[in-house]
């Protein structure tokens, strides 16, 4: 058990070896006391590519335990900024250098096309990695005046500690660089958890933690069934902060579990039922093209899908016509091929479920104009799908379905469509489509969204925070704003000049 | 056709082959100066010519600067990422970090500082700056603003544009590395003269530069005489901002010939007079080594050298004899040798004034306690020199040096030593030694010096700004602030909802 695994790129004939152990203390570990594997799928062929060890409660013990030890002796306060960056742009370029490799088992495992996860997911991480070596030295407090005579005030920026970070299947690496990048950066230690659907890259790059040079117990790859290992750290009396990317339902979890243990610092990154608002002054051609984008891209696994599109009347009919054009050009197939422009979804749970969703749809009187069947053989491929005049209490247009699934319907007012826009429980992420300054300006400060495109959509930078308002969740990844995740703050009065008088 | 410098090391510290261009760099290509003339390098291990350099004129300031514009409103400036910038940056810090034994010998044989101290120091310190400076590129953050609720606002904080930059021969790769590395980041276009005394290193970063790709123009170098190149920097019309670091005297020609042309922006990095002040409760031992780094660091050469010492009258013998026997050990000779701590002075111009000046201090009633005579035949080395029984007015109590000189007063009185160390028209930095916490803070607190060290001397880093009160300078150099030198804030007001 937990010996290294040797998988066939099915494609290409290559050959890659994947640790499936635990990686904890720089080494990759059977569990002390389970015997438990998690299987992986390839969801383009529904076959099992290998299996990993399964962590248990104990495991994520010994994990914190290691990244504790780290934190107080080779990392946290140990560690320079400049260090940090070193270490951080090494780990970067190491995936650079195996992007190819890296890509291919993302695809294996997650189903995305090859040239996606090594262009974007990859390339992205690349940059966030890079993005946050360059905070490292730059972590800084404030030097405050308070009263020259007598006192010296100033706040230091203290790595948090020790972090538990749970990541989710539709972008492992790139979620997993989200979270790894800013917590080096500010010096915490880490467990990790990636998803028990997609272990693989995770377990994967953990050897380039190694190979980079950062020291045992930094970094700790825990593969683990959500209700295992990440009940186990959200609950852990010594992890300091859980940061958890996923479902809504399961960050309500984590929260509670956070509350209930030891209040440790909790950011979440939920889901979202994002809209876009096409106006009828916008650039028809391009709104659509973003729209696709918006809920085709990942195969409309992203918790920022435009999976509501608002339609002002006047252009309706014909904008629903250039976008279901626009969606008959993708084509859903095997990652491996190089003519796939998405992949299958991730999973038979996921696959099922958005079925699901599809027949709520049919049953609930919304006009199907595109796709909405299920297709014949093996792989868990879902056509994009096009819902017309729906209603606003239809399940398809409230519940989020994590698939390529649009539900359109038609607006008269920008204010209708603003209303329409914030009627959710979500906050994650809005689009808007027109040529009027002015509207812009109003309906993006209107929507109520962590993310704003206007005239884009889907697109993001590492400089620019993201994250939820509502129930989408709490707190802000990239940019700046993820340093203050994973800091803590000590103010320090520093008394030189004031005697105290006793009694007062 | 520009020429090439081919050198052999063959040292105990460094052996190999190195080759640095040296033409004039402008536009992405190496060109012979407009006059087809040379400036010749000198070794100030024996005063031998080293090689020669291309000299620049005002013509050629005007060539690199219209090449920078063009950069800057095509293919650099904002037409670029932060990201990109980023890259490029980080990649000329890997280049820089491959070749720092040959950036050391070359810093060596041309200034004259030890291969060791500019291997461990300088070169170090400008790939860390480098590096630093590549993590702000996309990290240049303007604000949003709450006006009201009917406008949108926000601050964009832009490149300033064309910048000339104008370094000093004491540390002449790692003033290039302060001033490229924000200059770069933020996506200014540079026009810069190193010092006509040092152009080596500088030329090699050239041709690093050049490898690593950043688009033609966007670094141009141009060596030359002060009064004729660094002067037509600071008069040309097209340059909006230059940075210079130098003497004092200097300092005021660049900023009054910029008032007079097109009030280009100024920063100055200047001389200075810093202070070392040493409480009863100092821990000695570690004072007397700090204090004497320094002083002695890099030949005396510093612009924070702390070069007035003060002693409290209660220690004061006591340190004076652990001081200059620390000051004993410090080995004067050939920068590649592995034992030597000071090489020579860098010309014999300096060498000149600060012989002067040790005239001047015997002359005015000074005691050579220590030192105050050449060392050796050849070159410019001079012995590590300590003045006592001075009085405030004297030259080389008031007067920058620049040289191994320093002055060790007695002081008694905790409220007038703050008031002897500020009696100087410069404030570039201070260090206080004591172990109460109180006596150093309040000390520190009140001094006024751009960086005050506490328990520490000459210690930079490239995250901690770093600059001068009164006329040690304008600006800050080094840290986020750096930043400000190099961008200009334009606020953006958007109207929604206001009607006239």
């Amino acid at each position: 058990m937990a010996k290294p695994v040797t998988l066939t790129i099915p494609a290409t004939g290559k050959q890659i070896t994947v640790p499936t152990g635990l990686f904890i203390n720089n080494e990759f570990v059977p569990s002390v006391d389970s015997t438990e594997t998690i299987q992986c799928i390839n969801p383009a062929t529904e076959e099992v590519i290998c299996s990993v060890v399964a962590g248990s409660e104990r495991d994520i013990d010994v994990a914190v335990a290691a990244a504790r030890k780290a934190f107080k002796t080779t990392w946290g306060k140990n560690v320079t900024g400049f260090e940090r960056s070193r270490l951080i742009n090494k780990l970067a370029d190491l995936i650079e250098r195996d992007a190819q490799e890296l890509a291919e088992l993302e695809t294996l495992n997650n189903g995305k096309p090859v040239k996606i996860a090594r262009d974007f997911d990859i390339g992205d991480s690349v940059q966030c990695l890079r993005y946050y070596a360059g905070w490292a030295d730059k972590i800084l407090g404030q030097a405050i005046e308070v009263d020259n005579k007598t006192k010296l005030a100033f706040t230091r920026h203290d790595p948090i500690g020790v972090c538990g970070q749970i990541i989710p299947w539709n972008y492992p690496i790139n979620m997993w660089s989200w979270k790894v990048a800013p917590a080096l950066a500010c010096g915490c230690t880490i467990v990790m958890k990636p998803s028990e659907i997609t272990p693989l890259t995770a377990l994967k790059l953990s050897e380039l933690i190694v190979e980079a040079g950062f020291p045992p117990g930094v970094v700790n790859t825990v593969p683990s069934l959500g209700s295992v290992g990440g009940a186990a750290l959200s609950s852990h009396k010594d992890v300091d902060k859980v940061a958890f990317t996923g479902s809504t339902v399961t960050g309500r979890k984590i929260m509670e579990a956070a509350a209930k243990s030891n209040l440790k610092k909790v950011s979440l990154e939920l889901g979202g039922k994002s809209p876009q608002i096409v106006f009828e002054s916008a650039d028809l051609d391009q709104a659509a093209n973003w729209v696709a984008l918006g809920i085709l891209y990942n195969t409309g696994q992203d918790c920022t899908a435009g999976s509501r599109l608002f339609v002002q009347d006047t252009i309706y009919e014909r904008f629903i016509e250039i976008v279901v054009q626009k969606f008959k050009q993708l084509k859903i197939g095997n990652g491996f091929d190089e003519s796939s422009g998405g992949g299958p979804v991730v999973s038979k749970m996921q696959y099922d479920k958005i079925f699901s969703y599809i027949e709520s749809g049919k049953q609930a009187g919304a006009r199907c104009v595109l796709g909405g069947e299920k297709r014949p053989g093996k792989g868990y491929f879902v056509d994009p799908t096009v819902f017309v005049d729906v209603k606003p209490d239809m399940k398809i247009v409230r519940d989020e379905i994590f698939g390529p699934v649009l539900a359109v319907a038609r607006f008269a007012t920008e204010e209708e469509a603003v209303e329409l826009a914030n009627d959710t429980s979500y906050g994650l992420g809005a689009g808007l489509h027109s040529n009027d300054a002015s509207q812009c300006m109003r309906v993006s400060q209107a929507l109520e969204a962590g993310t704003v495109w206007v005239n884009q959509y889907n697109l993001l930078n590492n400089n620019v925070p993201f994250g939820g308002k509502k129930q989408s969740g709490i707190g802000r990844e990239l940019g700046s704003y993820a340093l203050e995740e994973y800091t803590s703050v000590k103010a320090i009065h520093w008394n030189y000049g004031e005697k105290l008088d006793w009694p007062l | 056709m520009p020429e090439t410098f081919k050198y052999t090391f063959d040292t105990p510290v460094f052996k190999g082959d190195v080759e640095v261009p040296l033409g004039l760099y402008i536009d992405g290509k190496f060109v012979d100066g407009s006059n087809g003339t040379y400036i010749d390098v000198i070794n100030p291990t024996n005063g031998k010519t080293t090689t020669r350099i291309s000299e620049g004129t005002p013509k050629d300031v005007d060539i690199a600067v219209k090449a920078a514009h063009q950069a800057f409103e095509t293919k650099w400036g904002l037409n670029t990422t932060g990201v990109d910038r980023a890259r490029l940056l980080n990649k000329l810090a890997d280049l820089m970090e491959k070749e720092q034994d040959v950036l050391s010998a070359l810093e060596a044989l041309d200034n004259g500082k030890t291969f060791n101290w500019a291997k461990r120091g300088d070169v170090s310190h400008s790939i860390t700056c480098i590096r630093y400076y590549a993590g702000w590129a996309d990290k240049v953050l303007g604000q949003t603003i709450e006006t009201s609720e009917a406008k949108l606002t926000y601050t964009r904080h832009e490149p300033i544009g064309v910048v000339g930059q104008i370094i000093p021969w004491n540390f002449p790769l790692q003033m290039m590395a302060w001033k490229i590395g924000p200059a770069l980041a933020t996506g200014c276009a540079i026009v810069l003269k190193p010092s006509e005394f040092t152009p080596l290193t500088a030329l090699y970063m050239a041709k690093l530069i050049d490898q690593v790709g950043f688009p033609a123009g966007a670094f141009n170098l141009v060596n030359g005489y002060g009064s004729i190149v660094g002067q037509a920097l600071a008069e040309h019309p097209d340059i909006e901002k230059i940075a210079f670091t130098g003497s004092t005297l200097v300092g005021r020609k660049i900023m009054e010939a910029s008032a007079k042309s097109n009030l280009k922006k100024v920063t100055l990095e200047l001389g200075g007079k810093s202070p070392t002040i040493v409480f009863d409760d100092a821990d000695l031992d570690q004072a007397v080594k700090w204090a004497a780094f320094g002083i002695y660091y890099n030949h005396g050469q510093c612009c924070c050298a702390g070069s007035r010492i003060f002693v409290h009258a209660n220690i004061y013998d006591e340190f004076l004899q652990r001081f200059t026997a620390h000051t004993q050990t410090l080995k004067v000779g050939d920068p590649f040798s592995p034992e030597t701590f000071q090489g020579p002075q860098i010309n014999q111009q300096q060498y000149d004034r600060i012989m002067g000046y040790i005239e001047s201090g015997k002359a005015e009633g000074a005691k050579v306690h220590y030192g105050g005579h050449r060392v050796g035949d050849e070159g410019y080395y001079i012995s590590p020199t300590i003045f006592t029984e001075t009085k405030p007015n004297m030259k080389i109590v008031q007067e920058e040096i620049f040289g191994p000189v320093c002055v060790v007063i007695k002081f008694s009185d905790d409220d007038d030593i703050v008031k002897q160390a500020n009696d100087s028209v410069y404030g570039l930095a201070a260090a206080v030694f004591s172990q109460n916490v109180t006596r150093a803070l309040s000390t520190a607190h009140k001094l006024k010096a751009g960086t005050v060290w506490v328990n520490v001397a000459n210690m930079l880093y490239p995250n901690v700004p770093f600059g001068g009160y009164k006329q040690s300078g304008i600006g800050r150099e080094l840290g986020e602030y750096a930043l400000a030198n190099y961008t200009a804030v334009k606020a953006v007001q958007v109207n929604l909802l206001i009607k006239m």
